[in-house]
């Protein structure tokens, strides 16, 4: 599974942890994150700005 | 490591408005003139201006390779914690003293109005600690608007605000043009809308209704439900008027100083249809001491839109981005005389776009 980061603050987006308290049960794949979800730690990047991490 | 932090001990001044109610009282005993319950507006809209023009302004940045070791440095979070149980302190000293009787109205009037500024501030503290990821902060924030009955603002300040900053979107953003009498209403009932639905629609995707405690907006008023439960078990229901005029007032101090912060600027549509990232130039910022001190480093306001994260002793002076002409606390004077405020910010707003208004956030 993959990982995502926000380029702003580093906060990091596992596929495999997802984010439960957002409303994404572990093992949401990124794809079914919605397009305008925002960093929940600086709100300033939107999903689309994410980048894939190893 | 030659760089020296100058602001390091300054810090601790911001402990000067949450200790205030306490001097104020002390005032009174000493002179025996009930004006001194007052006397935080005087400090707040009167010293904190003058001192702005006479100690001036201060541009210094930490070099890049400090700001790590700045950010982890424990002393400075410990600043901001103190604040906490100095405002709540303070306000059941001010639940003592309206209830236990000797004081006429209008001194209960200029108490709860001493005690609101506090809670003003107290949101300014709550911003700081909200913005970070340590779990303890973010509760201790939620905790700090519980006076003001702010607790909203935990959620749209993060999700909604620094999201839409600088856009007709946001209710937080002023227009230019657009008065501080005609905003405050705007502003305080459109981030009330947007932190609910924005709470809602976290727990609409966990399949839950907004009407539960998980909600964060719900939970945090809780709070204050609970904090002016205690004190009217304490002290009757005498203290309820002053909590009322206390919270609207330490609302409008936040609100006034959300008026100032993005006066006027637009991000403008890429040609995808979406807002332009937010930079430097969609926040104003001014580098007064005085006001920079009492909010936390609040005015470097485009660094921290930029990394809203990083901790106030860390926020850096950008040569790029709008200057107010003075400090946030004679600007929020100024806000209050709309006219005043007109003459003042519309030519800095026409200057920063160059003439063409069309650019700017017209009302």
């Amino acid at each position: 599974m993959s990982a995502y980061r926000c380029p702003v603050c580093d906060y990091v987006y596992e596929e495999a942890r997802g984010e439960p308290r957002e409303g994404f049960p572990a093992g949401t794949v990124w794809s079914h994150v919605p397009d305008d979800w925002t960093c929940p730690d600086c709100g300033v990047r939107e999903k689309i700005d994410f980048e894939e991490t190893a | 490591m030659d760089w020296v932090d100058g602001k390091r001990y300054l810090w601790l001044l911001g402990l000067v408005v949450p200790l205030y109610p306490y001097l104020a009282w002390g005032l009174v005993e000493v002179t025996g003139s009930g004006l001194f319950w007052w006397s935080a507006l005087v400090i707040v809209f009167g010293l904190i201006p003058l001192l702005d023009q006479w100690i001036g302004v201060d541009s210094d940045n930490p070099p890049d390779s400090v700001l790590a070791w700045l950010e982890q440095d424990r002393y400075y979070r410990w600043c901001t914690y103190a604040y906490l149980p100095l405002q709540y302190g303070s306000l059941f000293l001010a639940g003592w003293l309206w209830t236990r009787g000797g004081l006429s109205v209008p001194d209960k009037l200029g108490l709860a109005l001493t005690v609101g500024t506090v809670g003003g501030f107290g949101i300014n503290t709550a911003h700081e600690l909200g913005h970070k990821k340590d779990s303890l902060e973010r509760w201790l924030s939620k905790i700090a608007l519980a006076q003001t009955g702010y607790g909203h603002f935990y959620i749209e300040h993060n999700r909604g605000h620094h999201v839409r900053v600088a856009t007709p979107e946001d209710p937080a953003s002023s227009r230019f043009g657009e008065s501080f009498w005609r905003f405050l209403p705007r502003s305080v009932a459109g981030s009330l809308r947007s932190g609910w639905e924005l709470e809602a629609k976290r727990l609409d995707r966990l399949g839950r209704k907004p009407w539960t405690l998980r909600n964060d907006v719900i939970n945090a008023w809780a709070m204050t439900v609970v904090l002016f439960g205690v004190l009217v078990a304490l002290f009757g229901p005498g203290v309820l008027p002053y909590l009322l005029i206390q919270a609207v007032f330490g609302f409008s101090l936040l609100e006034v100083v959300n008026y100032l912060e993005h006066y006027g600027l637009l991000r403008q549509r890429t040609g995808t249809g979406r807002y332009e990232r937010c930079a430097a130039r969609h926040s104003w910022n001014s580098n007064n001491i005085a006001s920079n001190v009492f909010l936390y480093h609040l005015q470097r306001h485009s660094d921290h839109h930029a990394n809203p994260t990083r901790r106030y002793q860390a926020l850096r002076h950008f040569e790029e981005a709008p200057q107010l002409p003075s400090g946030y606390a004679t600007m929020i004077v100024i806000a209050c005389v709309p006219p005043l405020w007109r003459k003042v910010m519309d030519p800095r707003v026409l200057a920063h776009y160059e003439g063409d208004l069309t650019l700017a956030n017209v009302r």
